[in-house]
């Protein structure tokens, strides 16, 4: 296990943090080293975790009401302005609704805004299919000058989070709703751009799968790659956290170190983390890659649990692709 | 806001009117771009540049300059000959307006020409730009004389986000957010009343908790007096509908919504030929340059 991975995190007793809760902890940190960062949030400020910046700095904190639009321009504004807002909303809503006012007002303008996407992903759970957003990576990766980034929990939510803060630029974070298992600690290296690899394969095995995750999903990926390494299948994870700009450094050298790899994200396959890996790599080192991730469908009601295996991206599924690509 | 002597007025029309000049070449040498939003609101920006605004052209970023949003990026022309006449770049520049290359993009981007506060076309996202701007100044400096002018279109009021927008500068009550709609009734498909009315204007903008003046748009006196007004507003952002006649200037061009998008050479023919528009159009704003003389105003 390498350096600042919760030595923990193997265990029925890992802590679960929702990743969310780092993003308000990073957001006040920020607010208090800063005092240029100001919050705008559209009638989300609880469970999108902006409440915590809200009562430390009331007026540095915007409540714009349910108007995603009008809420990126408006943080456009402000940072020509020279501040730098957070705005915060349920990712179906911003970058989802407001994907033109962000390309045009935020991106093009070249204006220092953050993009915080709450609630993505299918593990968003009851809440059907409205409110899990699966296409913001894809929406996002797309826009010149944007950078995105999944944090994979609680930890990295809020150094990345700060690290926003402090970037020159637009910043696309995404956040997921549930409570999920800690895997970093406060410790673990956070650079925006910079890939880690979280597990190294046992190097005694012949064959070498590599997997990429991105997000809270990446805990199933380590528990999955955990377990294959004892029974004879050599398998690394990398932690993708920032899918732009994409490391493609450390995902080339990953791939040659490699026979094959698995991409794991809760996002369309189409367009998110894994396409962006098998673009890069088809172009310098074509490597079979297998993206696990949801295959052209909307989410529906259900547990986390239930739906991530449903569609495709929990452990049992990582497990089972594993061996497909080594049988 | 200064009261302006007649002397003044008339040498602000006759500045306007070397604006429309300048518009109907850039339109043109382009060859595509819009005609009659920016001769239609070429005497309000004269207004606003040579008079209004505190700003230095020679200094385009000075930090204490007011701000001047254009939400409806499309009538461009009339802003870049505005800034180019007042002296933010040669007026030799305007001909490469639409062309590979330019500083000046067939819509506006910011990045490109110091100067502007904004990037700009997709209709309905400059009121909550500025508004922004007019939020983050307040919080700076509460006692701030800045002004931050945001000017609309009248078929961009059709957009949502003007509404979301408009909602949060009542709720917050931006005194120093002065609003000035175009409101000369086109739009691209037809006249805004058959595309989508939207009377009563002046009611929906009151019910937002916006002080609402409506002026003659051509006016220069009136339009500089609703602005000195808006200025004085405390406690409510404001709203100056100008009525403006689509193609102000060019006679055979006005009140026809088919000027909204085409330029001279590709506009509808019942009155002008499409090889005569431009060379008319030039003849017209002329003609009128000498007609501007100080005997009417006695």
């Amino acid at each position: 296990m390498p350096q600042h991975i919760n030595p923990n995190i193997f265990n029925d007793t890992v802590e679960r943090v929702p990743n969310r809760n780092g993003f308000g902890e990073g957001l006040k940190a920020a607010g208090e080293v800063e005092k240029n960062v100001v919050a705008l949030c559209s009638d989300l400020t609880e469970s999108t975790k902006v409440s915590d910046f809200a009562t430390a700095f009331p007026e540095r904190y915007f409540e714009m009401g349910i108007c995603e639009q009008s809420m990126a321009s408006v943080a456009s504004g402000m940072a020509a302005m020279g501040k730098i807002p957070f705005i915060a909303s349920y990712a179906m809503f911003s970058p989802g609704r407001n994907w033109e006012q962000i390309r045009t007002t935020i991106a093009y303008n070249g204006a220092n805004v953050k993009i915080i996407g709450a609630h993505a992903g299918v593990s968003v759970g009851p809440d059907g299919a409205t409110h899990q957003a699966i296409e913001d990576i894809a929406l996002m990766r797309t826009i010149p000058r944007m950078v995105v980034i999944a944090p994979c929990d609680s930890n990295e939510a809020k150094k990345a989070t700060m690290a926003a803060a402090t970037y020159d630029g637009p910043v696309y974070i995404r956040l997921a709703r549930e409570k999920t298992p800690v895997v970093t600690t406060s410790g673990s290296p956070f650079t925006i751009g910079k890939a880690e690899i979280y597990l190294e394969r046992n190097k005694d095995h012949a064959k070498k799968i590599g997997i990429i995750a991105s997000g809270t999903i990446l805990h199933g990926a380590m528990t999955a790659a955990h377990a294959l390494n004892e029974q004879g299948i050599g398998v690394s994870v990398m932690n993708l956290a920032t899918i732009k700009p994409l490391d493609t450094e450390a995902i080339l050298a990953f791939a040659k170190d490699h026979d094959a790899l698995v991409t794991v994200e809760e996002h369309q396959v189409a367009g998110g983390m894994g396409s962006a890996v098998a673009e890069y790599l088809s172009e310098v080192y074509p490597t079979r890659v297998v993206r696990l991730g949801v295959h052209d469908r909307f989410g529906q009601s259900g547990t986390p649990e239930e739906l991530v295996a449903y569609y495709g991206m929990d452990e049992k599924e990582i497990t089972k692709t594993v061996h497909a690509l080594v049988d | 806001m200064r009261y302006l002597n007649d002397s003044e007025i008339q040498n602000l029309e006759i500045k306007a009117n070397s604006i429309r000049e300048s518009i109907i070449e850039m339109l043109i040498e382009a060859g595509s771009g819009h005609t009659a939003g920016p001769l239609g609101m070429a005497d309000i920006f004269t207004l606003l540049y040579f008079e209004v605004l505190r700003h230095n052209p020679k200094d385009p970023l000075w930090v204490d300059r007011d701000r001047l949003v254009l939400s409806n990026g499309h009538i461009c022309p009339v802003m870049y000959a505005a800034m180019a006449h007042v002296g933010y770049f040669p007026v030799e520049e305007l001909l490469t307006l639409r062309k590979f290359g330019s500083r000046l993009q067939g819509h506006p981007h910011r990045e490109l020409l110091p100067g502007l506060e904004t990037s700009s076309g997709p209709l309905g996202s400059g009121l909550s730009q500025a508004i922004g701007m007019a939020l983050a100044e307040r919080m700076e400096n509460p006692y701030s004389s800045k002004y931050f002018y945001c000017i609309v279109g009248d078929g961009e009021l059709q957009e949502g986000q003007i509404w979301e927008a408009a909602l949060l500068a009542g709720k917050e009550q931006l005194h120093n957010l002065i609003v000035i709609v175009d409101r000369n009734g086109i739009q691209i498909d037809g006249y805004t009343k058959d595309v989508m009315p939207m009377e009563p204007l002046v009611e929906k903008f009151e019910s937002f908790n916006f002080d609402v003046q409506e002026v003659d748009g051509h006016n220069i006196r009136s339009v500089n007096d609703a602005i000195g007004k808006a200025q004085a507003v405390y406690g409510q952002p404001s709203v100056i509908i100008a009525h403006t006649i689509p193609a102000k200037g060019v006679d055979v061009f006005e009140r026809d919504f088919r000027w909204h998008g085409n330029p001279p050479g590709k506009g509808p023919e019942d009155r002008v030929p499409k090889d005569k528009q431009g060379e008319v159009a030039l003849q017209r704003l002329h003609s009128l340059a000498g007609a501007i003389i100080p005997s009417d105003r006695s």
